[in-house]
């Protein structure tokens, strides 16, 4: 067990994972000799060669396009988009090639690539380079997807994903890469698939994922020294997705936030509320929150970003809201 | 400032175009200093210094013609009648700003002077102008529309798409390349096995030129050709050549270049080419242009100091051009939460 940072902890999880399987391959731009964009890939090209670290033209179509076709053929490649904004550019070879073929084949051609990219607010990108698009692959079978929010889960859950046997989409956070946190290479928090209870509580449930964890969690020590016990779930991976612990605390609870920094119309949030609502419908004592993006673009304007997604301030003030809540006097 | 045909309005011409160039670089240093001061909004900030010598280009343009930059297009902006004030608010993230302090430095625009926008996904604004042809052309307009873009933007499919169809449609469209070497770390040819631009565009069926950046007469001279051609439904492309003087965005420090290079490089500045020869050809003296100089940094220092003085957007202003205003704005959350709980 030792600490390092979040970026460092990927970094380690991609030189012990191409040290283990030759197959790896690292594709995209400036992931070699500058070292990634986020520096991620700091050393590799250096320690694997040109080869396996390639630099890529500024031309993501292809470059997924290419781990598709390396997948395909007996390589194990991972595919760097430096902002997850650029899916726009891919989602064709994401969507109807990688996540389909294993099916329209018939289950011959299976596509084991990793797309590596970064999402989310917090540097004044700006509209182009600042958005949480998860709920994009969310909504296309046969993709996996995966936000780690901890520095263990980064390295973890990377080395989880290198070993999948269907395209994974694992979205860091920009606002992560120098948290600090523990980390113990021999091992992972949970498995791949599981749902962490990352606080437990007794009276409301913050279900989360990637950085709006480290909100939900300062949200809940602000809520414990008010009385209010809260959970906080640390779901990991999106799809395959553990509904099972997520159930098992809003039956307990009866009262749930979900809170996620993508926007809230045809969000992750609105997936997951649907799911609790079918599942702990008879447990519930409140209406379901989500607490997510607002529904703009993200503006570059700092004090406007940090105001267009969610903040412990704000979660606190919901759930203060939630737990105080009074039936509408026509319900009653 | 079109065709001029006299040799004093050459001249002229010429002194304007080095005053145009003092500006932008002047503008830059401003934008750097706005960095450090900690009061732009956030660090993605990618000056044009060293790109200068695309003024022959804009100047080759009319006015009415309408335009598209990527991410570096600070200067391209500028040489097209930008306000310094709105832009550097703009990049502050004030309310006073050309996009109210929505876009910041990788988005600006302006409708009433011909700006469709600048654009971070490199390549994204390139089809806008395919489409801007088509309508000048469908109004016959007599408008030229005009994508500038870096050599980055040369390895993305969506160039040669549409290059084909301004060719196929015989659109009045210009596609300006500033090859200035690197995409952020990557040195073009690492990007590219053949980096004959030119011959690409020629294969599409465009016209095309490659001018010498350092040299902003030559490209105003190839540039002319390019957009008189476009003009009469002939799109054309022209690679302007030159050096990208500082890192990639603020907090690049180029570790992927050696000294020696980037000393090399700066040689090829299009403000000392344009100085020499104004002198050589005695068109100015050293103290005119000194002169001249000394107002450009005092404009820019003017407009830093009232760009910064600007309001910061009012929160509420998130939620407004989402949506055209006449039409229903997005819910704010708190007040959807507020609804939900009774509060
Ligand atoms: C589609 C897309 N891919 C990658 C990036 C990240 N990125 C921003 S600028 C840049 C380099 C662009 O190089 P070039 O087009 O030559 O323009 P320059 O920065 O040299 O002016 C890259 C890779 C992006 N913004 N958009
Ligand atoms: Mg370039």
């Amino acid at each position: 067990m030792s600490e390092t940072t979040y970026r460092e902890a990927l970094r380690a999880a991609l030189e012990d994972a191409m040290d283990q399987d030759p197959a790896i391959l690292l594709i995209g731009e400036e992931v070699g000799l500058y070292g990634g964009a986020y520096g991620v890939s700091r050393g590799l090209l250096d320690r694997f060669g040109p080869d396996r670290v390639i630099d890529a033209p500024i031309s993501e179509p292809a470059i997924v396009g290419t781990a598709v076709g390396a997948a395909m053929t007996g390589s194990r490649p991972v595919a760097e988009l430096m902002y997850v904004d650029f899916a726009g550019l891919v989602m064709d070879q994401l969507a109807n090639q990688a996540a389909k073929s294993r099916y329209m084949f018939g289950g011959q051609i299976a596509v084991p690539m990793v797309l590596r990219t970064q999402g989310g607010t917090g540097r004044s990108a700006a509209a182009q380079h600042s958005q949480s698009l998860e709920a994009w692959f969310l909504h296309t079978p046969g993709l996996r997807l995966v936000m780690p929010a901890t520095v263990n889960d980064a390295y973890h859950l990377l080395r989880a994903a290198l070993t999948q046997p269907d395209p994974v989409v694992f979205i860091e956070h920009k606002g992560l890469y120098t948290l600090k946190g523990a980390w113990d290479r021999g091992r992972p928090d949970a498995g791949w698939g599981e749902a962490l209870v990352r606080r437990p509580g007794r009276d409301l449930t913050i279900v989360t994922y990637s950085r709006m964890l480290h909100e939900s969690l300062a949200a809940a020590d602000t809520l414990a020294a008010r009385g209010i016990d809260a959970e906080v779930i640390d779901l990991r991976c999106l799809n395959p997705l553990d509904e099972a612990t997520m159930v098992a605390s809003v039956r307990r609870t009866g009262r749930v936030m979900v809170v996620s920094e993508g926007v809230l119309t045809g969000g992750v949030a609105a997936e997951l509320s649907a799911r609790l609502q079918e599942l702990c419908f008879d447990q519930l004592e409140e209406p379901i929150l989500r607490i997510a993006g607002e529904d703009i673009p993200i503006p570059v304007s700092p004090d406007l970003e940090r105001a267009s997604i969610p903040s412990a301030g704000l979660i606190v003030e919901a759930a203060g809201q939630l737990m105080r809540r009074e039936v509408a006097a026509w319900a009653r | 400032m079109n065709n001029p045909s006299s040799t004093a309005a050459r001249n002229t011409a010429a002194l304007d175009r080095y005053r145009t160039m003092r500006r932008i670089r002047s503008f830059e240093e401003r934008v750097g200093e706005l960095f450090l001061r900690g009061e732009s909004a956030g660090s993605m900030l990618h000056l044009s210094i060293g790109e200068e010598g695309v003024v022959g280009v804009t100047d080759a343009m009319a006015q009415g013609d309408s335009f598209t930059t990527h991410h570096r297009g600070h200067g391209v902006f500028l040489a097209r009648g930008a306000d310094p004030v709105r832009m550097l608010a703009e990049i502050a993230g004030r309310e006073d700003g050309y996009c109210r302090g929505k876009g910041g430095s990788m988005h600006i625009a302006d409708r009433a002077l011909g700006h469709l926008g600048a654009n971070a996904i490199v390549g994204g604004g390139i089809p806008h102008v395919v489409g801007a042809g088509l309508s000048y052309r469908n109004q016959a307009s007599g408008q030229v529309s005009a994508a500038f873009f870096g050599d980055g933007a040369m390895q993305q499919g969506i160039l040669y798409e549409a290059m084909n169809m301004a060719a196929l449609w015989r659109l009045p469209v210009v596609f300006c390349c500033i090859n200035n070497q690197y995409g952020m770390g990557t040195r073009i040819d690492r990007a590219a096995a053949s980096v004959d631009f030119v011959a690409r565009a020629e294969a599409f069926g465009l016209a095309g030129v490659s001018a010498d950046g350092a040299d902003v007469e030559a490209v105003y001279a190839a540039a002319q050709d390019v957009f008189a051609g476009a003009r009469a439904g002939r799109p054309g492309f022209i690679e302007v050549s030159a050096y990208r003087f500082h890192g990639h965005a603020r907090m690049d420090k180029s570790p992927y270049r050696t000294a020696e290079e980037e000393a090399e490089g700066r040689r090829r500045d299009p403000l000392a080419r344009a100085r020499d020869r104004l002198i050589a050809e005695g068109l100015a003296d050293a103290v005119d242009l000194d002169r001249l100089d000394a107002e450009a940094g005092a404009e820019m220092d003017r407009a830093l100091a009232q760009a910064t003085g600007a309001p910061l957007p009012p929160l509420a202003s998130m939620f407004e051009d989402v949506y055209d205003p006449t039409t229903p704005a997005p819910e704010p959350l708190r007040h959807r939460l507020a609804r939900i709980l009774n509060a």
